[in-house]
C-alpha cells in the first residue's frame, strides 16, 4: 500500500518544474485529490497498524526488549496454541466443504419444490443474527441436561423409546453385601439354598420414586423348600443403619428378582409385593444368587455432552455451518438460475439420469460460483472467533481454542502478552494471503 | 467482568506489596466515639456504592453528622469504574479525602505511591473492633492504611431445606459431617452437590478454603505471593480433600461433564428451584442474589451454614470487601474514618438490609433477616480473614478465564486421580506469570 502511495505523490512532488504542463498537474492533482482520503484512511488503519503489529511481534510482553523470533517459537511450541493452530486446520478442511456442498444440495432441491421461496427464507435466516447471538442459542441448545438443551432432547426421545428408563433408575447397593453396578445387574453375594431369606437392601432412590403402592418392608419367614426375601428402600430421614431393616423403610414393590444359578445363569424370575417381599417355592437343591436385572435400573437417558472437551469442536463447527449453509444456498441459487436451461434439457434429451446431469452438467457449470463460496468461507473460517467463545464454556476453552481466538486470549484475556499476541496476528495474516491472492487472481479473470 | 477488573488491579498490587514504607505504632482509643463540635470542614468520599447502597451509605453519613454537625460529608459514587476513577484522581492531584476501594492491590499501589496516608492512630480502635486478621488486609508492611468497613463472605454452603428434609440431615460443622451428610444426601437418591465449574472460580473459591483451613493462614499468604510452590504437599492435600465433593461424578448435578459446563448462575439456579436439581451449593454470600426470580424464600425454601472446620481448624473466612482510605488527612477525615471503626455506623447500614460488617462488636440482632446474621457474624467471628486469593495474584494466572489457576483447577474437576500432573501444571504457569509480572 505505502508504495503505491508514494508512485502516486511522486510525480505531484516534481512539479515545481513541470509547470509548462498544466494537464500533468490537472491529471495527477484531481487523482490525487481523490485518492487522498483512501490513502489516508488505508495507512491509518491498515498499513500503519500492520507495520507496527509486525514489529511488535519481535519483542517482549513489555514492548522494552528485542527478543527476534521467539515469539513465533513459542507459537509453535505452547500447547494451547499448538492446539489452535491444529483446530484452525480442521476447521479449514472440514467446514468450507460442508458449507458448499449443504448450499448446493438446498439449492438444487428447492429448485424443484413448490414453497421453495419459504423454505430459502427460513435456511437464510441464521445469516440474520449476528454469529455471536447464534452461539448463544447454539450454547444452550447445547447443554447436556436433556431437559434444558434442546439437541439432547431430541436425542433422549429416540433413546429412551429404544431403552425405557427401569422402576429404580440410579439405584445403588446399600452395602457391601451386595456387589455389581446397575449397568451389570445388582447381585447378592452370599449363595442362597432352600430354607433362605435374601435381603436386597437398596439405597439413592428419590422418596418420590419409589413406586407407588409401597408399604412397609418385612422380612419374611423362611420357607421349607424355597427361598423367600425382601427388596427395600435402606433409606429412612437421616440415613438410618444401612443393611438393617428398620420401622420406616418402604419395600419396592414391582421389582423383578432372579434367581441364578451358580454359573450365573437365570433360572427363577419373580416379582415383589408391595412389603418388598418375594418368593421362589420349591426351588431345587443346590446353591443360587438372588439378583435384580440391569433392566431394573437402566437411568433415563443423560444426553450427549456436546460442550465436553472431546465433542466442542465437531459443536461448534455444526452450529457454523448452520448459520452460513444459508449464504451458501443463496449465492448458489443465483448462480443455478443463470445456467441455459437448453443445456440441461440437452443432456437429458440425451438420456441422461438427473445424477448424472447433475455431476456432469450443473456442478461444472456451477464451478466458478461454488469456488467463490469455498474461497471465501476459507477466509472466514480462519478468522472464525466469536462464535466460538460464545459456545466454548470456560473450561474446555483450551480445547476448542482457534487461532483468531488464541490472539485474543493472548493479548487482551488477562495474559497481556501484546508480542505473543502480535507475532499470532501475524502468523494468521501469512494463512490468509496465499488465499486472498487466490481471489485477486480469479477477480482479474473475471473481469 | 468485575473479577477481571479485581484482579487486574491486583496484579499490579502484588508488585506494590513488596515494598513501601514503614510507620510507627501510637497508643489510640477504641470502642465508640465521643462527637464533637469543635471539628468543622467538608470532605469528599467515594466508593463503588449506587442505588439503595449509596442511600444506606448516606445514612451512615448522617449517623456520623449527629456527632459531628460541622462536618459536611459529600459522596459520590464511582460504580464500577471507581478503580480507574482513582487512579486518574490521583494523576491529577485531585483526590477524594476517602474513598472506599474493593481492592487490597489497589491500597498497596496507593500506598507505594503515597497517594493514601498512614492512620496508624487508629490501628487500636480497628483491632479493638475487627480483630487483627481482618485489620491487617487494610495495612501495607506494617502500616495501617485502610479499615474494611463492608465485608464479604465466600466461606458459606448453600443448601436447599426440603432436600436436606427429605434426607433427614442438619449443616454439618465439620469436614467429615460434610461427608457423612454427603453420603446420606445421596443414599436419599438426592444429588448432593451443584457445581459451577464453567470459568474456574467458584472452584478455586473452593480450593481457598480448604487450604486456609488445612495449611493456615500464613501458607495461605505465602502461596499467594508464590513463596511456596504449588506442588507443595500441602496444596496436594488440600486438593485431595477437595476430591471429597467434586471427585466423584455423582456428586455432582449433571455429572462431572455437567458440571464442567454449568456456569456459576446456572449452578445456584439448580439449588435454588422448587423442583433443585442438587441439595448444596458452594458459594460465596451473594447466590441468592443471582437466581433470577428465585422462588424460594429464605430460611424455610433454602439457607446457609458456614463452611466447615478441617481437623479442627478455628472459624475462617475466605472473603472479599471493601477498604475505606484517607487521601487527604485533616481533622474531619480522621473523624469520619474512626466514625467508621464504631459498630455504631456498621449498625446503621446492618439495619437497613444488603451488608455484613466484618465489626466484631455488631449487635447480631440487627441484621434484618437471618440468612445475613448467619453470613455476617459468620464474617465478623472469623479469627482469620483471608482476601480471595485469585485476587491477590498476577491477572494471567489467578484471575483469567481458561488459563492458569482457573484452568488448573477446572482441569482437576475434570481429571481428579491426576493431582501431580495438575500441580506441576499450575506450578509452571505461576511460575511464567510471576516472572512476568
Amino acid at each position: 500500500m505505502s508504495e503505491s502511495a508514494t508512485t502516486v505523490e511522486a510525480p505531484s512532488g516534481g512539479l515545481p518544474p513541470a509547470t509548462d504542463e498544466p494537464g500533468l498537474i490537472r491529471r495527477y492533482g484531481v487523482t490525487l485529490v481523490f485518492l487522498a482520503p483512501t490513502l489516508v484512511l488505508l495507512t491509518v488503519w491498515v498499513v500503519y497498524p500492520t507495520l507496527r503489529t509486525i514489529h511488535r511481534s519481535f519483542y517482549d510482553r513489555s514492548g522494552d526488549d528485542f527478543i527476534g523470533i521467539d515469539n513465533y517459537r513459542t507459537l509453535f511450541t505452547d500447547d494451547a496454541l499448538v492446539t489452535a493452530i491444529k483446530n484452525n486446520f480442521l476447521w479449514l478442511l472440514i467446514v468450507p466443504f460442508f458449507v458448499t456442498a449443504i448450499g448446493l444440495v438446498f439449492a438444487v432441491l428447492l429448485e424443484r419444490i413448490r414453497f421453495s421461496v419459504a423454505f430459502k427464507v427460513v435456511v437464510f435466516m441464521p445469516m440474520a443474527i449476528s454469529l455471536f447471538a447464534a452461539g448463544v442459542i447454539w450454547r444452550l441448545m447445547y447443554e447436556k441436561d436433556p431437559s434444558r438443551g434442546t439437541v439432547n432432547a431430541a436425542v433422549a426421545v429416540v433413546a429412551d423409546a429404544v431403552s425405557p428408563s427401569g422402576v429404580l433408575s440410579g439405584a445403588r447397593p446399600s452395602t457391601d453385601e451386595l456387589e455389581g453396578s446397575p449397568a451389570r445387574g445388582i447381585v447378592l453375594q452370599a449363595p442362597l439354598e432352600a430354607g433362605s431369606v435374601a435381603r436386597l437392601g437398596l439405597t439413592a432412590i428419590r422418596e418420590a420414586d419409589v413406586p407407588s403402592g409401597a408399604e412397609q418392608a418385612v422380612v419374611p419367614e423362611a420357607l421349607a423348600g424355597g427361598i423367600t426375601g425382601v427388596v427395600w428402600r435402606d433409606f429412612k430421614p437421616g440415613g438410618g443403619t444401612p443393611g438393617e431393616l428398620e420401622q420406616g423403610e418402604l419395600g419396592l414393590p414391582g421389582v423383578t428378582v432372579e434367581l441364578r444359578s451358580q454359573g450365573g445363569e437365570p433360572t427363577l424370575e419373580t416379582t415383589t409385593e408391595p412389603d418388598g417381599t418375594f418368593v421362589f417355592e420349591e426351588v431345587a437343591a443346590g446353591s443360587y444368587r438372588a439378583a435384580i436385572g440391569p433392566d431394573t435400573f437402566t437411568e433415563p437417558y443423560a444426553g450427549v455432552s456436546w460442550l465436553s472437551a472431546r465433542l466442542i469442536t465437531p459443536a461448534i463447527m455444526m452450529a457454523y455451518i448452520w448459520v452460513w449453509a444459508g449464504f451458501s444456498m443463496v449465492v448458489i441459487a443465483a448462480g443455478l438460475a443463470a445456467i441455459p436451461r437448453d443445456l440441461l434439457e440437452a443432456a437429458r434429451t440425451d438420456g441422461a439420469s438427473e445424477w448424472q446431469v447433475f455431476r456432469r452438467v450443473t456442478v461444472p457449470l456451477l464451478a466458478p460460483v461454488l469456488s467463490v463460496v469455498f474461497v471465501t468461507m476459507l477466509i472466514y473460517v480462519l478468522k472464525v472467533f466469536d462464535i466460538v467463545i460464545a459456545i466454548a464454556p470456560g473450561s474446555v476453552e483450551d480445547d476448542a481454542n482457534v487461532v483468531a481466538l488464541a490472539m485474543w486470549r493472548t493479548s487482551f484475556g488477562g495474559v497481556n502478552d501484546f508480542g505473543l499476541g502480535a507475532a499470532i496476528a501475524v502468523f494468521l495474516f501469512l494463512l490468509v494471503i496465499p488465499i486472498l491472492a487466490l481471489n485477486i487472481r480469479r477477480f482479474r479473470r473475471e473481469l | 467482568m468485575r473479577k477481571r477488573w479485581l484482579a487486574l488491579a491486583s496484579l499490579v498490587g502484588v508488585l506494590a506489596f513488596v515494598a513501601a514504607g514503614c510507620g510507627g505504632d501510637d497508643d489510640g482509643g477504641g470502642g465508640s466515639v465521643e462527637g464533637s463540635e469543635d471539628v468543622t470542614g467538608t470532605i469528599s468520599t467515594m466508593g463503588t456504592w449506587a442505588g439503595p447502597e449509596q442511600a444506606s451509605f448516606q445514612a451512615v453519613i448522617d449517623g456520623f453528622n449527629e456527632l459531628y454537625p460541622n462536618v459536611t460529608v459529600k459522596f459520590t459514587s464511582g460504580g464500577n469504574n471507581l478503580a480507574p476513577l482513582l487512579s486518574t484522581a490521583v494523576q491529577g492531584g485531585n483526590p477524594p479525602d476517602i474513598a472506599c476501594i474493593a481492592q487490597p492491590g489497589l491500597i498497596a499501589q496507593f500506598a507505594e505511591q503515597g497517594a493514601i496516608q498512614p492512620i496508624d492512630d487508629l490501628r487500636d480502635a480497628i483491632v479493638d473492633n475487627f480483630g487483627e486478621s481482618v485489620a491487617d488486609v487494610g495495612a501495607v508492611d506494617g502500616t495501617q492504611y485502610a479499615i474494611m468497613f463492608k465485608g464479604a463472605n465466600k466461606s458459606t454452603i448453600w443448601y436447599n431445606v426440603a432436600d436436606f428434609e427429605e434426607a433427614g440431615v442438619e449443616p454439618p460443622e465439620t469436614w467429615d459431617d460434610l461427608n457423612e451428610v454427603t453420603s446420606t444426601i445421596k443414599a436419599a437418591g438426592i444429588t448432593p452437590y451443584s457445581v459451577g465449574v464453567d470459568a474456574g472460580w467458584p472452584i478455586s473459591d473452593i480450593f481457598e478454603n480448604i487450604y486456609l483451613r488445612t495449611a493456615g493462614a500464613d501458607m495461605y499468604d505465602q502461596l499467594a505471593n508464590h513463596e511456596i510452590p504449588w506442588t507443595d504437599q500441602s496444596v496436594k492435600d488440600a486438593l485431595t480433600l477437595m476430591a471429597d465433593v467434586v471427585g466423584d461424578s455423582s456428586n455432582m448435578a449433571g455429572g462431572t461433564d455437567g458440571a464442567l459446563e454449568t456456569t456459576f448462575d446456572a449452578s445456584a439456579a439448580k439449588v435454588f428451584s422448587e423442583s433443585p436439581q442438587a441439595a448444596m451449593l458452594i458459594l460465596g454470600d451473594f447466590a441468592p442474589g443471582v437466581v433470577k426470580n428465585n422462588p424460594l424464600e429464605p430460611v424455610t425454601g433454602y439457607n446457609v451454614f458456614a463452611f466447615p472446620s478441617i481437623e479442627g481448624s478455628s472459624p475462617a473466612v475466605v472473603g472479599g470487601g471493601d477498604l475505606c482510605a484517607n487521601f487527604k488527612t485533616s481533622e474531619a477525615a480522621t473523624a469520619f474514618l474512626e466514625y467508621l471503626t464504631t459498630p455504631e455506623a456498621a449498625e446503621i447500614w446492618a439495619e437497613r438490609g444488603g451488608f455484613s460488617s466484618p465489626n466484631k462488636n455488631v449487635d447480631p440482632d440487627v441484621y434484618a433477616d437471618e440468612i445475613t446474621r448467619t453470613t455476617a457474624t459468620g464474617l465478623a467471628e472469623a479469627e482469620t480473614f483471608r482476601f480471595d486469593m485469585s485476587d491477590l495474584q498476577p491477572s494471567a494466572f489467578g484471575g483469567t478465564p481458561g488459563q492458569g489457576l482457573w484452568k488448573g483447577f477446572t482441569d482437576f474437576v475434570a481429571n481428579p486421580d491426576n493431582i501431580d500432573a495438575v500441580t506441576q501444571q499450575m506450578e509452571s504457569d505461576a511460575q511464567k506469570a510471576f516472572a512476568n509480572s
